[in-house]
């Protein structure tokens, strides 16, 4: 297995400054801020096909090349706010090669002229915040953050905030009002954050799996890093594997990888004999796969990118795979999820609001056993009525566990109502 | 008194970023690691130095999940009980914990030293049955974990204590 992202699987202590300066260490942020101009930085990024690793898939170099050249200064923020459940790359990322994720901050900021940058760390990463720090610290006195970089005049410093646990916080407006020392609640868009960003100005915000391939697309080129991966998703990615899995854990793998892989090959597919009943590949925020007899194979041969999950009716997202057996019952899935929603729910959208609260309500009763005839229609009534309602996507993302579980599993919600 | 508690650190959280608001994160941890919980005093300190109104303090005290304003256990044991982990056991879990020490969810063994809840996602999903553990501004994460090693956990933290 080829890894990118996860070196330091191969590589012994390369969270060590020293280890990682004798892998390659920092000599793309040389190259970069020594001999690139920041429009070919994000020229090469656009060219490279690299999309954003924390769920919404939008190319990278697109996203930098937005920000308006007579506004400043501009922000890089980095979100490191990893709360979906079923996600832990980010993590893993992180506290296994730190200086790999700083080095593509680092090129970030230099690519959009961002003299500063903000690493946004969930609260409840607070050892792995430290460490970060830590090796902030050391990049300074090395020289490799600070001013008169490489002996040029650029300057850049990269700061870390600590969250306190908010799922909301890693919706990129919330984060951007946390940041600023509110409650972390979604901002009306346009403007979005290209023009007007964190205290006001043009910031691009990005994942920490997003940032951590740059040293390499600098240093291997688009063309290096497109021979992984398909054409329209190009590169390696990191499947967070979880649930009903015999091997739980962070491969790193080539986008376009089918689930018959990942589940089998690399997860050891389902413990204590079980079948695998249903898939949600992006987390909590999944619409549902059914597996069963008739789709197995059409499902385990789908290969794992952007566009192919989607033509299963569901999104590849941040690529979080939560597996469940056929011991699970899909209401009472959907309780667990709903729980989630209701309770990171900001409160800011009503429909999001109220909605995740009578979601919850009617999974309970029905999850119980005490469904009155009509609620899981009503259920579905109610689900329908949140989607496309908000301000951001949490709203949207509650809805779908419960609309495709009703939808694809009727029999389990008969079974409730009979009972 | 935070500023005399913390002279230096306050420092550094103020060097940290242009606009004064942004603090306020920092320091309500600050607080919370002085007396364990954020209380009322610090609130109205806060608001004092970032010149806001305690309200909009005592807000972004009540939106976040790791800032507490009332006293608990010296220990927040933080059970994740959401979908992967549950399919990994943790309510069982939770429940099997709970049984041994002999609280509920919410509650405080009666030396004051531990306090269990139920949490969302903490990015352990490949360790479940996991928990953090949040002391003041302190957080240890325990992966992959069984009764019988929690209750030696326990143990070890009550001996501690002596």
């Amino acid at each position: 297995m080829t890894h990118i992202l996860l070196r330091h699987r191969d590589i012994p202590d390369l969270k060590n400054i020293e280890v990682y300066k004798q892998n390659g260490g920092f000599e793309s942020l040389k190259k970069a801020v020594t001999s690139l101009q920041p429009k070919q930085l994000v020229e090469n990024v656009k060219a490279s096909g690299l999309r954003g690793r924390g769920g919404a898939g939008f190319p990278t170099g697109v996203k930098w090349s937005f920000l308006p050249d007579n506004i400043w200064p501009h922000y890089v923020v980095c979100n490191a706010d990893e709360s979906e459940p079923g996600t832990f790359k980010d993590r893993e990322i992180m506290e296994g090669n730190p200086y790999q994720f700083l080095e593509g901050v680092a090129i970030s900021c230099f690519a959009v002229g961002a003299a500063e940058g903000y690493i946004y760390v969930r609260g409840e990463y607070a050892p792995i915040a430290q460490q970060i720090e830590a090796c902030i610290s050391e990049m300074e006195k090395q020289g490799y953050l600070g001013d008169k970089l490489f002996g040029t005049e650029t300057s850049l410093r990269l700061k870390l905030h600590l969250g306190a646990g908010a799922y909301i916080c890693g919706e990129e407006t919330a984060l951007l009002e946390s940041l600023e020392g509110k409650r972390g609640m979604p901002r009306l868009r346009p403007p979005f954050p290209a023009v007007v960003g964190l205290y006001g100005k043009p910031t691009v915000i990005n994942n920490v799996e997003t940032l951590s391939n740059l040293p390499y697309i600098v240093e291997h080129g688009p063309a290096g890093f497109r021979q992984f991966g398909t054409e329209k998703s190009p590169g390696l990615k990191v499947f967070s594997l979880s649930g009903n899995i015999e091997r739980p854990g962070n491969y790193e793998l080539p986008l376009g990888t089918t689930f018959r892989e990942l589940i089998f090959t690399h997860g050891g597919g389902i413990p204590n004999g079980r079948k695998v009943r249903a898939i949600m590949p992006a987390g909590a925020s999944s619409s549902i796969i059914r597996v069963d007899d008739e789709t197995f194979d059409k499902v385990m041969d789908t290969p794992l990118d952007y566009e192919s999950v989607q033509s299963l009716g569901s999104m590849l997202g941040s690529a979080s795979v939560i597996i469940i057996d056929d011991t699970r019952s899909m209401d009472w899935v959907i309780n667990k999820t709903i729980h989630f929603f209701k309770h990171e729910s900001c409160g800011k959208c009503t429909p999001c609001r109220d909605g995740t609260f009578w979601m919850e309500h009617l999974t309970t009763r029905i999850h119980n056993g005490q469904a009155r005839p009509g609620d899981v229609q009503l259920l579905d009534s109610v689900a329908a009525q949140v989607y496309g309602k908000c301000l951001c996507a949490l709203g949207d993302f509650s809805t779908m566990a419960v609309r495709s579980a009703i939808e694809r599993f009727p029999e389990d919600f008969e079974k409730v109502i009979g009972s | 008194m935070l500023a005399e508690k913390y002279p230096e650190e306050i420092k550094a959280i103020f060097a940290k970023y242009p606009v004064k608001r942004s603090a306020v994160m920092p320091l309500l941890y600050l607080a919370q690691r002085a007396q364990g919980y954020i209380q009322k005093d610090s609130m109205q300190e806060i608001a004092q130095m970032l010149e806001l109104d305690v309200t909009e303090v005592a807000a972004v005290v009540g939106f976040y999940n790791m800032y507490h304003d009332e006293k608990a256990g010296k220990y927040r044991m933080q059970v994740c009980t959401d979908l992967p982990c549950a399919l990994r056991g943790a309510d069982e879990f939770l429940a099997q914990l709970c049984e041994q020490i002999g609280i509920k969810v919410g509650e405080t063994t009666p030396d004051g030293l531990i306090t269990i809840e139920e949490v969302k996602c903490l990015g352990g999903c490949n360790h479940a049955p996991l928990f953090q553990i949040q002391e003041g501004d302190q957080v240890a994460f325990h992966e992959n974990m069984t009764v019988d090693k929690t209750m030696e956990l326990v143990a070890a933290l009550r001996k501690a204590q002596e």
